[in-house]
């Protein structure tokens, strides 16, 4: 049986030393299946009393193309041989014309003040990005931008978690090329120690989603937040590649 | 319209407002706190400043769904004499002009001197920059958070 190319899960039944003897039925991939089999076998004492009571091998039928952006099946990033590299570097053009719009990249300026407003000009008020991203003393985000924000225009807009990336890892979009920011994107050093999956993930954050969100007449960003989402997933599950300068 | 439970200058108050409502003109119209100033209403002149858990916030920007069951300080809670270190060096300095934006002034003032006891000029400066006086009091201003520092 050849299992290359395809996404094959077993649904494995673990009995665990509970007090009351409660079971764990979880999916497995392949490769986590195979280590956790070894584990059970060399560990006769193990906090596991029999391992495995029931292994299923049920999805050897889907291909990955069933895991696809927007298919609720989706349970993780295709491998190497299922992805296409044109489509991601298509799919990442579209990427950055929102990443690159005042929505998003006004929180990810060159400087250590945000920008602001659809022409993204410097933050009134000045206020400074600090160690954590969330402000200094008495000029934090959090000064004017509540969870969530008062009706009218110009109002400040509201969101629980409104920062900047930390002054240690400063993730600039502003004046990136497409090369520049795909390369920033997937290097774990410079966006925030994220690996692929965190990263795909990270288009359902509730500050990306703000984006769309802010109220007012403020310009929303060139696609909607879910055709935003499946140019994201369709770069990322085809190889997140760096489109040629 | 929905009934919340706030905790201003270490009163508990029931008040019925809708809850976008901003703080603001809970504090002014049901509670009748009436130092706290209305500027803006769209958090670019810091005269509405109040402290929510101690941090300096604009009272004007935060619907009251979201300060319950946090602790608000006024200007008239700040201290009970109006003995504060930040208020007697206000009064030494002769800080106010027209005095409209004082309250948030001062109240922005004590939230930095109770995170930094001692700061330079340009840590005052950065952290009042979100509070504007059209009567241009910033040097006494800053002549008077230094003299504050000294009794912090």
């Amino acid at each position: 049986m050849d299992f290359k190319g395809q996404n094959v899960y077993f649904f494995i039944l673990l009995l665990k030393r509970y007090p009351h003897g409660q079971a764990d039925l979880r999916l497995y991939t392949m490769k986590e299946s195979s280590s956790l089999l070894k584990r059970f076998l060399s560990k006769g004492n193990s906090k596991f009393i029999i391992a495995i009571v029931s292994v299923s091998l049920i999805a050897m039928a889907f291909s990955v193309k069933d895991f696809r952006p927007g298919n609720d099946g989706y349970t993780s990033i295709p491998t190497e041989n299922d992805q296409n590299k044109e489509a991601s570097e298509e799919a990442f053009e579209q990427v950055y014309s929102v990443l690159m719009h005042p929505r998003c990249m006004n929180c990810h300026p060159i400087g250590d003040i945000p920008l602001q407003g659809d022409d993204s000009h410097v933050h009134n008020m000045l206020p400074q990005r600090g160690e954590d991203g969330k402000g200094v003393s008495t000029m934090k985000c959090i000064t004017c931008h509540a969870a969530t924000g008062v009706p009218g225009e110009n109002t400040p807009p509201g969101n629980p978690s409104w920062h900047l990336p930390p002054a240690d890892m400063k993730m600039v979009f502003q004046g990136k090329s497409p090369r520049e920011l795909a390369l920033q994107l997937v290097d774990p050093e410079k966006n925030g120690h994220k690996n692929m999956q965190e990263l795909r993930e990270h288009a359902v954050d509730t500050l990306v989603k703000s984006g769309w969100n802010m109220g007012g007449d403020r310009e929303l960003p060139p696609l909607s937040y879910e055709e935003f989402k499946e140019v994201w997933y369709t770069w990322i599950d085809n190889g997140a590649h760096a489109p040629s300068e | 319209m929905a009934l919340f439970d706030i905790n201003v200058n270490g009163q508990t108050h029931q008040v019925d407002v809708d809850s976008d409502t901003p703080i603001l003109w809970v504090l002014r119209d049901n509670l009748k706190l009436l130092g706290t100033k209305f500027g803006c209403g769209i958090a670019h002149c810091g005269v509405c400043t109040i402290h929510l858990d101690g941090d300096a916030v604009r009272s004007c920007s935060y619907p009251i769904s979201a300060v319950e069951n946090k602790k608000i300080v006024t200007i008239e809670g700040l201290s009970e004499n109006g003995d504060h270190p930040v208020q007697k060096a206000w009064i030494e300095h002769d800080v106010p002009q027209c005095g409209y934006c004082q309250a948030g002034q001062i109240m922005t003032a004590s939230s930095l001197l109770a995170q930094n006891s001692n700061p330079t000029d340009d840590e005052i400066r950065r952290a009042m920059n979100g509070n504007l006086c059209r009567c241009a009091t910033y040097t006494r201003i800053n002549r008077a958070i230094k003299t504050a520092s000294k009794e912090m």
